[in-house]
């Protein structure tokens, strides 16, 4: 695998720091007139998803992660594992419930996510940015209510629970946002 | 490419001139392909393989123009590009233009104010006047640390406890090195310039070092607006035999990849005038004048497109 000298640490870049990988979010230069250099920088840890800063000496050399992600289609769970395939090759992997974390509840079958693979196993499965889901179960609507702006909790196919307005109704689909977890509108059947 | 940065860059240049002349101070040219490089250890010279063996681009006129001052020139400018590897960011580009100075008789303290008064003009929105500050002063109000007595200890506590992460241990001036570009610089005022001045005497370079309340300091200073430094100065070390010294040394620190200058110490053996001399980045500079915070938009084009 590549290593990086402290100067190469651009954005993206993506490396091992005390045994996790991290990527790289942003990075500057420093350097006092006439003293030793640093690489002042924001990596994420791919594995938690958390930022934090960092700072490097110029004359470090770091190890690079090999991660890379793939454009992965979800088909099934044994409840343990999570299955994809890559439509390109019919190649399938499993992710395990920590690679999967919310993304579980957003997901039915057939989507197609981004598999963020470490060393070849699945680290991050990213949801699409918007997915389409049936209520199964929410309180009576009133209908007609479209002004007070209310809204009631509804329980989906994948037994996610989303806040959804008054006047929706069980069997109604809606399109959410996965990044945030909200609603976003009605879809109409 | 930015048409007024190119437009501002001329009247800039055009501005420096008219100083220089006012005053008397002569326009120099120097070689910026050398025989010798800069032995600084933190500062790497890129190498060009010419018929006539190796030379180094000069990473600033400093050591040619010391030898005009032997020689007799009087007080000297020179406007001109130079080079440092592996400096890039939103604030360095490997290839940079410096405006460097000497004037004989001067005092280093004489030579910030002549400063404060070229960038004056040439930052014109810069209304408040200088602030004029010690190093030892500014550690003492930003991490409530003397940097010239605490220990790599106290240091690096010091820099952990402002919360920045980094591995492995470091010499202390590392850490002074650290806590200055982490913690000082950014609390430096950005409507008025800042002289730094007195700086521990293993920051010296070619300096001279004296005591001042039992500290051994050197006479140097940087100035910044902001965060954003834009030129170092020095009571130029007379010393032939101390400016050999820290040759020595540096290029002994840097594993003697680069040959000492000998022509340059040779010349300081005749004995170069009492003087003091400043260089500062032309480029950073436009970036105050134009308010624009990435050197690169006041480069036509910069190091990833040249």
């Amino acid at each position: 695998m590549a290593t990086y000298g402290s100067n190469d640490l651009r954005v993206g870049v993506k490396i091992i720091l005390n045994g996790d990988p991290y990527t790289v979010v942003e990075s500057d230069f420093v350097k006092p007139g006439k003293g030793q250099a640093f690489t002042r920088a924001r990596v994420r840890n791919l594995k938690t998803g958390r930022t934090i800063e960092q700072t490097f000496k110029s004359t470090e050399t770091h190890e690079g992660a090999d991660v890379e992600d793939r454009d992965m289609e979800y088909l099934y769970s044994d409840g343990e594992n999570w299955t994809f395939m890559d439509s390109s090759n019919f190649e399938q992997l499993d992710a395990g419930a920590t690679a999967m974390a919310d993304a579980v509840k957003w997901l039915k079958g057939n989507e197609k996510c981004i598999v963020t693979l470490w060393n070849g196993v699945p680290l991050q499965v990213t949801p699409p940015n918007f997915v389409e889901l049936k209520i199964t179960q929410t309180d009576p609507g009133l209908r007609g209510d479209t002004a007070t702006g209310g809204t009631k909790p509804a329980t989906l196919e994948t037994n996610a629970t989303v806040k959804v307005p008054l006047y929706m109704e069980e069997g109604e689909i809606l399109k959410i946002d996965t990044r945030t977890g909200e609603y976003v509108s009605r879809v109409k059947a | 490419m930015n048409l007024t940065a190119l437009q501002e860059r001329a009247s800039l240049n055009h501005q420096v001139r008219v100083f220089f002349a006012e005053r008397k101070v002569l326009e120099v040219e120097t070689p910026a392909l050398s025989q010798a490089g800069n032995t600084d250890p933190f500062i790497d010279s890129f190498s060009v393989n010419t018929p006539a063996g190796l030379r180094y681009l000069h990473t600033s006129p400093e050591y040619p123009m010391k030898r005009l001052l032997v020689a007799g020139s009087g007080d000297i400018y020179q406007l001109c590009k130079v080079w440092r590897r592996d400096e890039s960011g939103k604030r360095h580009n490997p290839e940079f233009t410096l405006l460097e100075w000497y004037r004989l008789g001067f005092t280093w303290r004489q030579l910030m104010q002549e400063v404060a008064d070229l960038l004056h003009i040439l930052i014109p929105h810069l209304q408040k006047p200088p602030r004029f500050c010690s190093y030892r002063e500014l550690f003492l109000e930003t991490v409530q640390l003397d940097p010239h007595v605490a220990t790599e200890a106290e240091l690096s506590a010091c820099a952990r406890a402002h919360a920045i992460n980094i591995d492995g241990d470091m010499p202390a001036q590392a850490w002074r090195d650290l806590l200055l570009t982490h913690c000082v610089e950014p609390q430096l005022p950005t409507d008025q310039l800042t002289f730094v001045y007195h700086y521990p005497a293993s920051q010296s370079a070619l300096a001279k070092v004296d005591t001042f309340d039992g500290q051994r300091l050197a006479e140097r200073f940087e100035v910044y607006l902001g965060a954003l430094e834009l030129g170092n100065g020095y009571q130029e070390q007379t010393d032939s035999a101390q400016n050999r010294l820290i040759l020595v040394e540096d290029a002994h620190t840097r594993g003697n990849d680069i040959p000492v200058d000998e022509r340059f110490l040779a010349a300081l053996e005749q004995g170069l005038p009492e003087c003091a001399g400043v260089a500062v980045g032309i480029d950073r500079i436009l970036m105050c004048r134009m308010q624009v915070n990435d050197l690169k938009q006041v480069i036509a084009f910069p190091w990833e497109v040249a």
